[in-house]
């Protein structure tokens, strides 16, 4: 009886396996036809394919995805006979079919039923058009009656390649078993380095060079095709250039190129966003092309390959290319560039300021894309996977997008680095250099920048992290030792640690589902000695230090370093700002605790003024448009910078920071508010000199004066 | 005939506790853990199971027994959770028992604590193996 049920499962799990198969296979057909409408033999695929499902479902009892199945083959069927010819919604109407039936299939999968969703509307609108195409009634829609036999001779006609189905999940564990015994050879090479025994020598070697082979040959067994995540594109294609308006003709080359499954998965997301901005914003609307002299439809072409042992995609577009002017106007309006950069960028440069944090030329925010999340997060992604991305664009000619990725990323080489006892692996990717605390001592004295640890690092200025701080590995201070420079995109930071011990080259494990949220780690793996460690997520690390506002600052300021100095008077750090109306404004950096970030929504009232919580305490927030009358700007995100007094901060919210500068500084006088010391010439141009201390009292008695207001 | 139910059982410090028998997969003495920084206080850390990373978690914390400062719990118990391990720390294995559901008792249980049974002389307290994973993520 029990093997009767098994037999029986087992067909179900075939029936399930196939019909998925059958349906990727038909949607991507059904796009295909609607490109090339008199081609015979893939309706007769199409055909078939529904045509099994019909009879399968029949078969096994499924009512719901039969009844779907054979309105759908009578629509074919008329097509096929050219008593119809298909039209948008004609293809419309079968793609929703197709994507019913998948439900259907993924809720007999999940549940063994089909549920008891209602599909009869989708029924009725294939049945609709099939009575509204044609003059003859639904004769061709009764279909031959399903019997096993008939279904049998259709199936056999499907061509079924020379390969198996495998586990995903055995995939991963033969990776596992990849992974021990590349451990058990890194500690068996570690133990021919005390023996002498030449049989036990060439044994090692013999391990080493196995598990090498054996580690390629599970690697290649875990390559999957970039075409498994593009088939999915066809389809999207249409949909997003019908629901625009726009005509697109989307081609794929290299789709048997292969990398790791968990790398497909990596780049499924950016690359599907990548053919969105496509053609969303890319590709123009059939009208604009004409008069620019283009064929209507635009082609958006994806071409992948292996070349240098990576994995590359290209991803172009014939569309409008990347407006460069309104990039510029962007770029400074957002404080991405000072207008000074901006006329000796290059037009390379310029483009690729689009993948900057928070940059979307599109004011339109579309359903497609566009809201506020743009190629930013493409390049992070693709970042994250040990990947890069680049740009080219040529006005009204198009635009075209490099990928890189290396094929896996299960076997990276890592440095170890200890700290507080606790043993952590950087991805070699991630490094820069490692300096060592007596070699350089000179470049080592640390100093305080806006709350922010940093060295000196040939002339420029080095953020840091403390990995025992950042991770709260123990409660007294360490003595500074180990600075590893470490690169995470465009900015770089110094890791302190205690020591650095050799690189290993560690199989990477995803961490656990609760421990996945923490930005810290990238993942775990075990050492040639048994041990686990933490991978370090290196962006994620800099995000937790809220490193990345100080990096950004020091990266373009190289210039304003070396000019200072030379003069005999002591020259003092500043932090210059911009208010809304364009003026500058500078602070003393002694005074400035750290800059923050606060999105707006934070902002609470108490007693009638603005505060934020911060740390323990409640802090006030002093708007520099509220101080100097300047028109107000509504932010998501605030540019505060923090100051702190005698038990107390204030929180001075400006419209951008610009710049960190040492300079001797002269007053100008002619102060006209407390608040102000006076103007002064920084960096050869005007800046409005605030006193810190009366900024602070009046963040005190600003809320003092207004509680008495109130009770008053 | 009453229906009975098989538990895997175990001490944390004298508190007698069980787990559905059938998840759980082995039992050894704890190897060596990599604490996780920053991580919620119930999670021990990560040991190294035959090459596979196993996060394990100090029921003791997470149950807030009085926290005793010394070495982990000796002995790790490895169990089935969704398609991967989980382990447990915990002071000693007991026996595995079978209960009847006529001793099920009716009391008041906490947030990890599904079931509670009555031996001779002693309470059974059956830990929800979904609750004490998934409730593993609240705060320092």
């Amino acid at each position: 009886m029990s093997t009767a049920t098994d037999g029986m499962a087992e067909i179900v799990q075939e029936f399930l396996a196939e019909s998925a198969e059958g349906l990727d296979l038909l949607e991507r057909d059904l796009v295909e036809l609607e490109r090339d409408p008199a081609s015979p033999e893939r309706l007769g695929e199409i055909f078939r394919a529904v045509h099994t499902i019909k009879g399968s479902s029949g078969m096994l009892g499924y009512p719901r995805l039969e009844s779907m199945a054979h309105a759908g083959e009578g629509l074919l069927g008329g097509l096929r006979d050219g008593r119809l010819l298909l039209h948008p919604a004609l293809t419309s109407g079968l793609l929703a079919m197709v994507d019913a039936m998948r439900t259907l299939v993924n809720a007999i999968e999940l549940t063994g039923n089909e549920g008891d969703g209602d599909y009869r509307a989708i029924v009725r609108s294939l049945e609709e058009l099939l009575r509204g195409a044609a003059a003859a009634s639904g004769t061709a829609a009764s279909g031959a009656p399903h019997d096993g036999k008939s279904q049998n001779l259709l199936s056999e006609n499907r061509t079924s390649g020379r390969k198996i189905r495998v586990d995903a999940g055995l995939l991963d564990r033969l990776m596992d078993l990849a992974g021990e015994l590349i451990l058990a050879r890194n500690q068996t090479l570690r133990l021919t380095a005390s023996q002498n025994d030449s049989s036990f020598l060439s044994a090692a070697q013999r391990l080493k060079r196995v598990t090498t082979d054996m580690q390629d040959a599970v690697m290649k067994a875990r390559l999957q095709p970039i075409g498994s995540v593009w088939k999915e594109f066809p389809r999207l294609a249409r949909d997003l250039a019908l629901s625009c308006g726009k005509q697109v003709i989307l081609e794929m080359e290299g789709l048997e190129t292969e990398l790791d499954r968990g790398m497909v998965e990596a780049v499924k997301a950016p690359l599907t966003h990548i053919l969105r901005n496509a053609v969303d914003h890319g590709i123009e609307t059939p009208e604009m092309r004409t008069c620019a002299g283009k064929p209507p439809a635009g082609h958006v072409r994806f071409c992948a390959f292996h070349r240098d042992g990576q994995f590359h995609v290209e991803v172009s577009d014939d569309g409008a290319g990347i407006n460069l002017a309104r990039v510029r106007q962007r770029a400074l309006e957002r404080g991405l560039i000072k207008p000074e950069q901006a006329a000796e960028m290059s037009q390379q440069q310029l483009a690729r300021l689009v993948f900057s944090p928070g940059f979307s030329t599109v004011e339109k925010v579309t359903s497609i894309s566009g809201r506020g999340v743009g190629l930013d997060v493409v390049k992070t992604n693709i970042e994250r996977v040990g990947g890069t991305v680049d740009l080219h664009s040529v006005s009204s000619r198009g635009t075209t997008l490099q990928i890189k990725i290396p094929l896996t990323l299960a076997v990276v080489p890592a440095l170890i680095v200890s700290s507080a006892r606790q043993r952590f692996a950087i991805p070699q990717v991630n490094l820069v250099e490692v300096l060592h605390p007596d070699l350089a001592p000179e470049e080592q004295p640390m100093e305080q920048l806006c709350g922010m640890p940093v060295c000196r690092l040939r002339k420029h200025l080095l953020p840091l992290c403390f990995l025992d701080r950042t991770l709260r590995l123990r409660d007294e201070a360490s003595s500074a030792s180990y600075i590893v420079v470490l690169q995470a995109g465009a900015d770089q930071f110094g890791l302190v640690v205690d020591a650095v011990h050799d690189t290993e080259e560690v199989v990477v494990k995803p961490l656990a589902q609760h421990l996945r949220a923490m930005a810290s780690f990238a993942g775990a793996a075990v050492l040639g000695d048994g041990q686990v460690v933490l991978i370090l997520d290196i962006a994620g690390l800099m995000q937790l230090t809220g490193l990345s506002t100080v990096s950004r600052l020091l990266r373009p300021k190289q210039a304003a370093e070396t000019r200072s100095g030379g003069c005999g008077a002591v020259a003092q750090r500043w932090l210059v700002f911009r208010g809304s109306a364009g003026s500058r404004y500078a602070l003393p950096l002694p005074a400035v605790a750290r800059l923050e970030e606060i999105p707006a929504e934070r902002i609470e009232l108490s007693a009638g003024r603005e505060v934020v919580p911060y740390g323990s305490e409640i802090m006030p927030l002093l708007r520099l448009s509220r101080l100097f009358h300047e028109p107000e700007q509504k932010r998501e995100l605030l540019q505060v910078v923090v100051l702190r007094g005698s038990g107390h901060s204030a929180g001075l919210v400006v419209d951008r920071i610009e710049d960190i500068v040492e300079e001797v500084v002269e007053l100008r006088g002619g102060a006209h508010s407390d608040s102000l010391e006076g103007p002064a010439v920084i960096q050869s141009r005007v800046a409005d000199v605030l006193n810190p201390r009366s900024l602070l009292a009046h963040a005190q008695s600003a809320s003092n004066l207004e509680i008495t207001d109130r009770n008053g | 005939m009453a229906i009975a139910h098989r538990f895997c059982t175990f001490y944390l410090d004298e508190v007698w506790f069980g787990l559905k028998v059938e998840s759980v997969q082995e039992v050894l003495a704890t190897p060596a853990i990599t604490p996780v920084p920053l991580a919620p206080r119930a999670i021990a850390g990560l040991v190294n199971l035959r090459g596979r990373i196993v996060t394990t978690i100090d029921l003791r914390r997470h149950l807030r027994f009085a926290d005793r400062p010394s070495t982990p719990p000796p002995t790790l118990l490895i169990v089935h959770y969704g398609c991967g391990l989980i382990g447990l720390l915990v002071t000693r294995m007991g026996e595995v028992v079978e209960a009847l559901e006529s001793g099920l008792e009716t009391a008041t249980l906490g947030e990890l604590v599904v079931e509670v049974y009555t031996f001779p002389g002693r309470l059974l307290h059956v830990l929800g193996l979904d609750r004490v994973v998934g409730g593993g993520n609240e705060a320092h």
